[in-house]
């Protein structure tokens, strides 16, 4: 853990030698998540409920989605970014050190353009429970951050299985981008809103809808309190995840690159 | 002109060389589409009555905006011009026998038609294979989408003189990023990325309409689905004619200039 | 004391072919070459020898450090340094392994040297006095003094190259790997480098495997030299035998480009 920060604050410094473009880079990133918040409330504000959701609502779904894709994007930069990690020979750098392997390729980036995001979920989250979206109890306030938490996680697992398909193929597939960059794209709406299809690949599949959906209901007080455990069920899904990664990396000592 | 064809040869050729990413590429672009077709279908099923296009016309528009996304995404920047033009490099561009502002213009055709042409059909297919309202069907005559096509090549080619005028640009600017940035953004707003312009709110739109990112994805796309009627398809074309002549014309005349002034400074 | 015995390894890489119409066949297929990159390749090197590796371009040199370092497995063979299987016992093994590789950096580009340093401790787990110590032997054998307050990004190729050997020396390994540790280094870089390794190899009785294409190099710090081509060993001697085995009145370089041509690699 010290190590860790160590390396966080060589990040920091690094981020601070180019405070111009550094500041832009967060722009940037912010202005895509804005943009996809307005696109919610231009349609909100047209059909005034969907679903049986209410804007605030909505924001709250979006908050919980947006905090855990951005804390996942900062701290596990080094996985979804492992195609450049690999092309660069930094892996194999890694592989002469005497540390865990894990541990050095999350230690290797830390995307810090993804603090206005996590300021945007914040701000999402006070305004809609000023808003009113949910009445509040300390169980639910801890639902919200198993949301959170275990979403991170989820997406950590997506990541890891990302890295782990670029030691067979080199670069990286767009086709994780539909379960990495899609979710926080899709995340904005409860996903019981893309019909029933959409509802059950996520929640046994790719079990995001057990970090967003599920929970949800419970919050808005339209289903069961153990739908705000399942949380907690979707980090079976790092089992295979991590399978996979270690898979990746025995196919990498065989081949070489 | 060879010059430019063989370059563009060039481009398709590198462009095929990334099966796999166009494989990719494709699956991802029809997943997102779907989506994009059932989150809409949930306000359209809601109330039909505040939705401001035909499902069929916003089904049209969201499979041709997967398959084109080459044609009008901005983010497909070309960073190694950008480079050439910060760093000065670019003024080795002189020892060639060509304009630069038509090199660069037969560069960014080149590389979102090569970009494009891999993943475009299978998406239309698919598309046009989904039951009616939420497939992609060819409801319009014969000359509409003439007219269609010709909104699609205008749109391609006010997109690559808006990229142009923003390297043109970084010959002034230390720092181009942030423009892009907010060219990126604001495209994604003003030019229907978020939501088609016809569900922005009341201002917006019109703002959105006039802004040269309107004159991009949103003309073509709503004349396929018939969102925008036969009657009004001159002056929507005539926007884009407008917007294409401006943008080339600031883009070559800084072009020009900055180049001057490049080989001035000695790069 | 590092073994290598009856060492292969092959490469499977994908077929690549020019023009349009291939371009479009890969869409559909693609084939797989076989390349062998060693070949039953054995050697021992006892401590504290310093031994110069080299070999043409794709001759398998790469391939033998990674090997070395526990990057790689091979097919078949064994291979052990100081009694351990680097692919076996990854972290045991590289933490008495410095690598320098010559053309990629492992210090931070944007911050100054001490602090890369600093972290490298961490990582290595040097315990503070031994780090103190070793730095400043470093700092005044290199020559790094004012280098250390500067970033990697304002230093000049030869001064980058010295923090570079030292920050793979910062937690004082018992075996360095050097892959062309001169290229590109002005004379008075290059000398001074050259310097530190037989100081260090000296003093610390450090082993040193240097590949390298300058023969230079190899002449002033070698007491011996290993030769391969298409993933064998060739010749093991000294660089004077290399010398002598080539025609008279030849310079090193082109004694062993004489070698290179009569082993027709």
């Amino acid at each position: 853990m010290r190590l860790y920060l160590k390396f966080l604050s060589l990040h920091v410094k690094s981020a601070l030698t180019y405070r111009a473009s550094f500041l832009l880079s967060c722009l940037g990133q912010l202005l895509v998540t804005v943009n996809t918040f307005l696109g919610v409330k231009f349609l909100l504000d047209r059909f005034g409920t969907i679903a049986g959701y209410t804007l605030p609502q909505l924001a709250l779904c979006f908050a919980v989605i947006l905090a855990a894709t951005s804390l996942a994007e900062c701290f596990a930069r080094g996985l979804d970014a492992f195609a450049s990690v690999l092309s660069e020979a930094r892996f194999d750098r890694i592989l002469v050190r005497p540390r865990g392997i894990l541990f050095q390729l999350l230690c290797e980036k830390i995307k810090l353009t993804m603090a206005p995001r996590l300021l945007q979920a914040a701000l999402m989250l006070v305004w809609s429970i000023s808003a009113g979206a949910v009445q509040w109890t300390a169980a639910k306030a801890v639902v919200l951050t198993l949301m959170i938490l275990c979403g991170a996680a989820l997406f950590f697992g997506l990541f890891l299985i990302n890295a782990a398909l670029c030691f067979f193929t080199l670069e990286s597939l767009e086709v994780m981008n539909i379960f990495t960059d899609g979710p926080r794209e899709y995340g904005k709406y409860p996903f019981g809103i893309y019909g029933k299809g959409v509802l059950w690949i996520l929640t046994l599949l790719v079990p995001l809808a057990l970090v967003q959906y599920w929970p949800l209901q419970y919050l808005l007080d339209r289903g069961p309190g153990w739908y705000g455990l399942l949380p907690l069920l979707s980090l079976l899904f790092l089992i295979p995840c991590t399978a996979l990664w270690r898979l990746g990396v025995r196919h990498y000592r065989s081949t070489g690159s | 002109m060879k010059q430019y064809t063989a370059f563009f040869r060039m481009r398709l050729l590198a462009g095929l060389q990334y099966r796999s990413a166009a494989l990719a590429g494709m699956s991802t672009q029809l997943v997102w589409g779907t989506m994009e077709i059932l989150l809409y279908r949930a306000f359209w099923l809601s109330d039909p009555s505040r939705f401001p296009m035909g499902m069929e016309a916003l089904a049209a528009y969201i499979w041709l905006q997967q398959a084109f996304l080459a044609f009008f995404a901005l983010w497909y920047w070309e960073w190694d011009l950008v480079e050439a033009v910060k760093t000065g490099s670019v003024a080795y561009e002189l020892t060639r026998p060509t304009d630069l502002y038509g090199m660069w213009m037969a560069r960014a055709l080149a590389l979102r038609l090569s970009r494009a042409a891999l993943r475009a059909g299978p998406i239309l297919l698919v598309g046009a294979l989904l039951p009616a309202p939420y497939g992609l069907r060819l409801r319009i005559a014969p000359p509409v989408f003439l007219a269609f096509l010709c909104s699609m090549a205008l749109m391609l080619v006010v997109v690559c003189a808006y990229t142009l005028l923003i390297y043109s640009l970084s010959f002034y600017l230390t720092d181009a990023n942030g423009v892009m940035a907010l060219s990126v953004a604001a495209a994604d707003l003003l030019g229907g990325g978020v939501v088609p312009l016809p569900f922005l709110p009341d201002g917006l739109r019109q703002f959105a309409q006039l802004s040269p990112f309107g004159a991009m994805q949103n003309i073509p796309l709503r004349i396929f689905g018939g969102d925008i009627p036969p009657e009004g398809i001159p002056a929507a074309m005539g926007l884009q004619l407008f917007w294409a002549v401006v943008l080339i014309t600031a883009g070559a005349l800084l072009t020009r200039s900055g180049l001057r002034r490049a080989v001035i400074l000695g790069g | 004391m590092i073994e290598m015995r009856d060492v292969s390894k092959t490469y499977r890489v994908r077929k690549r072919e020019a023009g349009l119409g291939s371009a479009l066949r890969r869409l559909v297929s693609g084939g797989w070459d076989e390349v062998p990159a060693l070949q039953g390749l054995s050697f021992t090197i006892p401590d504290g020898q310093v031994v110069g590796y080299i070999g043409p371009n794709g001759a398998g040199k790469s391939t033998t450090i990674k090997i070395l370092s526990g990057i790689l497995r091979p097919d078949s063979g064994s291979c052990t340094v100081d009694g351990l299987v680097p692919w076996e016992n990854r972290k045991a093994h590289v933490a008495r392994l410095g690598v320098v590789f010559g053309q990629r950096s492992q210090l931070w580009w944007d911050v100054p040297i001490l602090d890369s340093f600093q972290l490298l401790r961490d990582i290595y787990r040097v315990p503070p006095r031994a780090f103190t110590e070793t730095l400043e032997r470093l700092t005044e054998l290199l020559d790094l003094g004012d280098l250390l307050r500067t970033p990697a990004r304002m230093l000049s190729l030869g001064q980058r190259m010295r923090c570079e050997v030292a920050a793979a020396l910062l937690h004082s390994p018992k075996v360095l790997f050097l892959d062309e540790p001169t290229i590109g280094l002005d004379a008075v870089s290059k000398l001074k480098v050259r310097e530190f390794i037989r100081e260090e190899n000296h003093t610390r009785g450090t082993t040193v495997i240097l590949t390298t294409h300058d023969m230079q190099d190899v002449e002033a710090l070698c007491s011996r030299v290993l030769l391969i081509g298409k993933g064998r060993l060739l010749l093991d001697g000294t660089p004077g035998e290399i010398r002598s085995m080539a025609g008279e009145n030849l310079s090193t370089e082109e004694s062993v480009a004489d070698l290179y041509r009569r082993f027709g690699i």
